[in-house]
């Protein structure tokens, strides 16, 4: 197997007896093995074999590290306390696992009998006598069962094999969607006089506390006492800034605003990311996710970015005690588009 | 089996204690299993040696890793979302409100002795994991390992892809940071876009309204148990098929679809793959003690009001949040009264549905295309098969530029660019730059094989100047050892197909034509242009027209050099690939 | 002291003694109050006022104005707003930070190394307060945070800043070219001032909106994030991207190289 092949380019011994060349060069067969160092060298031998105990040996001690380290390098409350431990756990299960790695794979590189064989291949496909023995075996059973003349048997059990599965998927289906009324993301529980609190702080916000310039991160009032504070506040979130009145170009209602203070659904149109950056000198909101663009003073039309739609505006108005509430709720769904949204 | 070893085997020596022992373990369990005729079979298999067969393995390593640092995560970790207040040695979380989840994360993490190293790990494999799938897929992809009859293994493998993306959402979600949480968000807002079921399917995933209270445990239970069943299911799939298949190998002298040349499983490879495990899990423990990955006490609880600047999810969804970033929003539309919003549907579904088709039916695209029913066990080298490569490429870039789209923030701040037009500059080079890539490519493949055709006929420039008593200058050139040959013509450069006419020989159309002609007109687009490997006889030829103006001696070694030389010099390959013909001879051309 | 024991007793004793009482904490107070705030409240003196006026005039009336009234933008470079009413706080976050004087106007004005000294500036922001009535400098007191509410500013933090500057206060991306800075080399004063004025992009947070003591709880956690990550390097606290690059160049990177290692012949 291991013949050497003279490596000149005389091309003579490729030719076929009547002396044309062939269509196609021929595998020269394998090339010849190089022996290492140490096949010869005793002393590389001694050598390498020395590594890999040492290799070892660091594992060893890798792993004494990390008991060690666990035993006498607590947490602690301090990050830097954290930070050690982590950090000498995890270097003395580095050193244990990368000392047990590079041992094994240094033992067989320059210590194991490094010579190529070769394996022959055969085809995938079975032999054709095996492939009708199959195909026999194959018959005799269908006609042991008789499967082929029962028409109403197999009809019968076709229909009960696909029905089974329905008294699991049925009760799954029908539990999986909580009580599926989807109209549910439709409605806020803002509504007429709902008072806007800080998030998360629930303090109300008087209008004269607004300077020209903020940004309030709003939350209706009473959020906390529902059932499910979580999944109104997904809906429910507000961003109410306070413009110069003269700058504000539109909004999406006559008198929405109040004295220059606009306030937006917090839930971007696009897929419902918190679009909560202001930029007070250009009055736009930014969506840190995707990056859609809306101009608070021109009603939050989308100036840039993957959203179609305004960001819905909540009209807002002050009470007797001058704190802001709401004129009412949102006069369309907030957040991003589905397909029954306008029914 | 054949062998290239030829050291004579040691004497026999009369056998231990130790051996004894072994020998009757062995008999022992072989009267009940019958395990004798595996280690036979399998003991000595030969697998061939190369570092890119070792990707694979890195794939499966970071696996088991996840198994083990996920098992003793869950001993620690609570799936619930009941609200509770937390306290403990996390100052800057003391006495905040968050989810049952997210406070037994802090907990593992800050009060669990190694607990948050067990958290890096398993976070900083799961990245690996991916990372080292998609290296794996290119390497099979580039080298062409999933033709004939690895097309179902390919399948076994893309599936295995799909499921680490769930892995790793439903895994990155469960500690109910913000983070995760709106990436939650995202997903529901995806969910919803979807024509008529949009609303039912966000409610059937959350229990209801988002967030709502079921999502954690079930996402738990997908992430612990559905998901690393099936992928542990489908690994043994795909380990069973390569053993079955024998691994493909490198083409080389000696090689052939015919057999397989390398090391035995027993000892080289029990050896070398099990110390790779090793490596594999050190390197990822090194990470984790060094580096923070996803710092969830940073991001804090779940609140649907809060969002960070650089939003982003792991690296592997990046190119969806890329897509959702570039696609205008224009694209929304009222058909009536119902909501279609391509904006979200063609990012969110549309592409990555492209994307993954095209993967998973690459294979069988490809063998329509050349129609060759062959087993092939000898891997492409990449420049052989340009189209193949190039196409790949293309898609890399796409895949590319839908990540930096997905990072266009950070690459704003840090370039101190215009986020506005680091988008609009992606939205042009998502549909441009695999374009460009694509031909750069295909060219490179071409001179690539070129320099082949080049090496083979002239051999190898020595830096050896000549001058002959004519006072003509020549470089002496070295020939190529057959090795050294066989590498470069070992291919066949794939043709378009031949097909038969559209009418026999009565003049009536014949069934199956259609499809035919797709095919023609497919393996056009794929192999028209090429560089066919170089003859016997073009050798020759470069040989004795070399001797023609040089040395008369063509057996001559030394006169080969010169002969070489001369032609190398003179005679370049004809640009062939855009020659009318399908034939792509290159002749040297006589002075 | 017999007349002062006389009168121990009188019925206006009390208050005497708490107006002594309120003097004398006032007196220890100013004295053990460290030289800055000497400094700021030196600042509200005539001489201070007029030497801000002057170096108002040659350095900063080109674009807001002789008399701080703003200037429309006629030319490139030249407009700025009425610094009327900005308040010292203001002037101290601007002209500390070395954003002002600008450069230059574009997407964003940088910030600098300051081109004023600490007096100069307590000058200039005297001279600004004089003006209009607008928010002062924040006194020490103010920005003491033994006993801040760390949790507290951490979920502030997250509700009103983390959506520009980034979870830890790494900073982020705006709109056009415009960016949240960094907040970790901020001073607690221009963090403080930064809250209450506004500057640029950022919206303004009164004290309405963020209370002093919450603006102290918000300092002091962003304090609490210099001291780094329990888990090792920080990658520059941007999150999942800079993990993701750094699993590909190290993990992968490495990984590989032991692949190499591991697939080469033993010489």
């Amino acid at each position: 197997m291991s013949t050497h092949h003279d490596p000149s380019t005389d091309l003579t011994t490729q030719r076929g007896e009547d002396g044309t060349l062939p269509e196609r060069f021929e595998d020269p067969g394998h090339p010849e093995h190089h022996d290492r160092q140490g096949d010869h060298d005793p002393k590389a031998n001694k050598r390498a074999e020395r590594q890999v105990v040492v290799l070892f040996t660091i594992s060893i001690l890798g792993t004494i590290g990390a008991i060690v380290a666990y035993a006498l390098v607590p947490p602690g409350e301090t990050v830097g306390s954290m930070r050690l431990s982590n950090l000498l756990l995890g270097l003395g299960l580095f050193l244990g696992l990368a000392g047990i790695g590079v041992a094994a794979v240094h033992w067989a590189k320059s210590l194991m009998n490094d010579h190529e064989k070769s394996e022959e291949r055969h085809a995938i496909r079975s032999e054709d006598s095996v492939r009708v023995k199959a195909v026999e075996a194959l018959r005799e059973g269908a006609k042991d069962s008789a499967i082929g003349r029962r028409g109403v048997l197999k009809g019968a059990m076709v229909t009960s094999l696909a029905l089974f599965p329905l008294s699991i998927a049925v009760p799954l289906v029908g539990n999986i969607g909580g009580d599926w009324d989807v109209s549910r993301s439709k409605r806020t529980i803002w509504k007429r006089g709902t008072r806007l609190v800080l998030d998360p702080t629930a303090r109300p916000i008087k209008a004269a506390d607004v300077t020209i310039g903020s940004a309030f991160h709003v939350i209706p009032e009473g959020l906390e006492e529902l059932d499910h504070p979580l999944n109104e506040k997904a809906k429910a979130v507000v961003l109410m800034v306070r413009m110069d009145p003269r700058d504000l170009r539109s909004e999406q209602g006559e008198g929405w605003s109040y004295d220059g203070i606009v306030a937006f659904s917090k839930i971007c149109t696009h897929v419902g990311c918190p679009v909560a950056l202001y930029e007070q000198q250009t009055h736009h909101i930014l969506c840190p996710c995707h990056q859609s663009t809306f101009d608070a003073a021109d009603g939050a039309k989308v100036v840039f970015g993957p959203a179609k739609r305004p960001l819905p505006q909540l009209p807002i108005t002050v009470d007797d005690e001058g704190y802001l509430v709401a004129q009412d709720g949102f006069s369309e769904p907030i957040g991003p588009s589905f397909w029954e949204r306008l029914t | 089996m054949s062998t290239v070893d030829s050291r004579p085997a040691p004497a026999a020596a009369p056998p231990s204690r130790v051996e004894r022992a072994a020998a009757g373990t062995a008999d022992y369990l072989d009267q009940r299993t019958g395990i004798g005729g595996a280690v036979k079979e399998f003991a000595r298999k030969i697998f061939p040696d190369h570092w890119s067969f070792l990707l694979g393995e890195i794939a499966l390593y970071s696996f088991v890793v996840l198994l083990i640092s996920g098992t003793f995560l869950t001993m620690f970790f609570v799936p619930s979302m009941t609200e509770v207040h937390y306290h403990g040695p996390w100052a800057a979380m003391d006495g905040v409100q968050m989810s049952e989840a997210f406070a037994s994360t802090l907990r593992l993490s800050f009060e669990v002795r190694g607990g948050l190293l067990m958290r890096q790990i398993h976070h900083w494999a799961a990245l690996i994991f991916m990372a080292a799938i998609v290296t794996h897929m290119m390497r099979v992809f580039f080298t062409g390992a999933f033709r004939k009859p690895r097309e179902l293994n390919w399948l076994v493998g893309f599936t295995l892809m799909i499921l680490g993306l769930l892995a790793g959402f439903s895994g990155y979600s469960l500690p109910d940071d913000v983070l995760s949480g709106n990436g939650l968000r995202i997903a529901d807002g995806v969910a919803r876009a979807i024509p008529i079921l949009g609303s039912y399917i966000s409610f059937a995933l959350f229990g209801g309204e988002f967030p709502g209270t079921d999502l954690i445990p079930r996402l738990f239970t997908v992430h612990i148990l559905l998901i690393p069943a099936l992928i542990l299911a489908l690994i043994g799939l795909h380990l069973l098929m390569v053993v079955l298949h024998k691994h493909t190998q490198y083409p080389g002298s000696g090689r052939s679809d015919k057999n397989v040349v390398g090391y035995p499983l027993f000892p080289i490879y029990v050896a070398k793959a099990g110390g790779f495990f090793f490596v594999v899990f050190a390197v990822i423990a090194l990470m984790a003690a060094t580096m923070t990955i996803n710092p969830v006490w940073n991001y804090g609880p779940f609140d649907p009001s809060i969002v960070g600047a650089g939003a982003q999810p792991d690296w592997y969804m990046l190119f969806l949040e890329g897509g959702l970033r570039l696609m205008p929003g224009q694209t929304e539309f009222v058909i009536g009264q119902y909501t279609l919003s391509l904006n979200i549907l063609v990012p969110g579904v549309v592409i990555p549905g492209i994307l993954f088709t095209a993967i998973a039916l690459w294979p069988f695209i490809e063998a329509f295309a050349t129609g060759d029913k062959r087993e092939h066990h000898v891997l492409d080298r990449p420049r052989n098969v340009p189209f193949r490569t190039a196409f790949g490429v293309a898609f890399l870039t796409a895949f590319f530029v839908l990540i930096l789209a997905g990072s266009n923030d950070l690459i704003a701040t840090h370039f101190h660019l215009s986020i506005n037009d680091i988008t609009w500059t992606f939205r042009i080079l998502l549909f441009v730059g695999p374009a460009i890539a694509f031909w750069i490519t295909k060219r490179i493949c071409l001179s690539l094989q070129r320099k082949d055709r080049e090496l083979v006929l002239h051999g190898h420039e020595t830096g050896r100047i000549v001058r002959f008593a004519s006072g003509e200058y020549i470089e002496v050139h070295k020939p190529l050892d057959a090795h050294e040959r066989w590498l470069r013509v070992q291919h066949e450069a794939n043709r378009p197909l031949e097909i038969e006419p559209a009418e026999d020989s009565r003049g009536v159309r014949r069934k199956g034509f259609r499809v035919d002609a797709l095919r023609q007109r497919l393996s056009r687009v794929f192999y028209e242009d090429r560089v066919e490997p170089v003859t016997p006889a073009e050798l020759a030829a470069a040989h004795s027209h070399g001797a023609h103006d040089a040395l008369p001696a063509a057996h001559d070694e030394h006169a080969g050099e010169l002969t070489g030389a001369s032609g190398g010099t003179r005679h370049l390959a004809a640009d062939v690939e855009n020659t009318e013909g399908t034939d792509s001879t290159d002749g040297p051309k006589h002075p | 002291m017999k007349a002062l024991a006389a009168r121990r007793h009188h019925r206006f004793a009390p208050v005497v003694l708490l107006l002594l009482a309120l003097l004398l904490t006032g007196a220890v107070y100013a004295i053990a109050q460290p030289a800055s705030a000497d400094a700021a409240q030196a600042a509200a003196s005539e001489s201070d006022i007029a030497a801000g006026q002057k170096l108002f005039q040659a350095n900063c009336a080109t674009c807001h104005g002789p008399n701080a009234e703003g200037r429309e933008a006629v030319e490139a470079g030249a407009g700025g707003p009425s610094l009327i009413g900005v308040g010292a706080a203001a002037v101290d976050f601007q002209v500390g930070t070395g954003r002002m004087p600008a450069q230059m106007n574009g997407a964003q004005i940088m910030a600098k190394p300051a081109q004023f000294d600490d007096e100069q500036i307590a000058q200039l922001a005297a001279y600004v307060a004089s003006l209009g009535a607008g928010p002062s400098i924040p006194t020490d007191e103010q920005l003491d945070t033994t006993n801040a509410d760390v949790a507290l500013g951490g979920a502030l933090f997250r509700t009103n800043c983390a959506m520009c500057h980034g979870v830890t206060g790494a900073g982020g991306a705006l709109s056009q070219g415009k960016w949240a800075p960094a907040l970790d080399e901020t001073s607690p004063a221009h963090l403080y001032e930064a809250m209450l004025t506004g500057p640029q992009s950022m919206p303004v947070f009164n004290d309405a909106n963020i209370t002093p003591d919450e603006k102290r709880d918000i300092i002091a956690y962003l304090e609490t994030q210099r001291e780094g990550s329990p888990g090792g390097l920080t990658l520059g606290s941007v999150g999942p991207v800079s993990e993701g690059l750094w699993a590909w160049v190290i993990g992968i990177g490495l990984l590989i190289g032991a692949s190499v290692w591991i697939g080469a012949k033993s010489s």
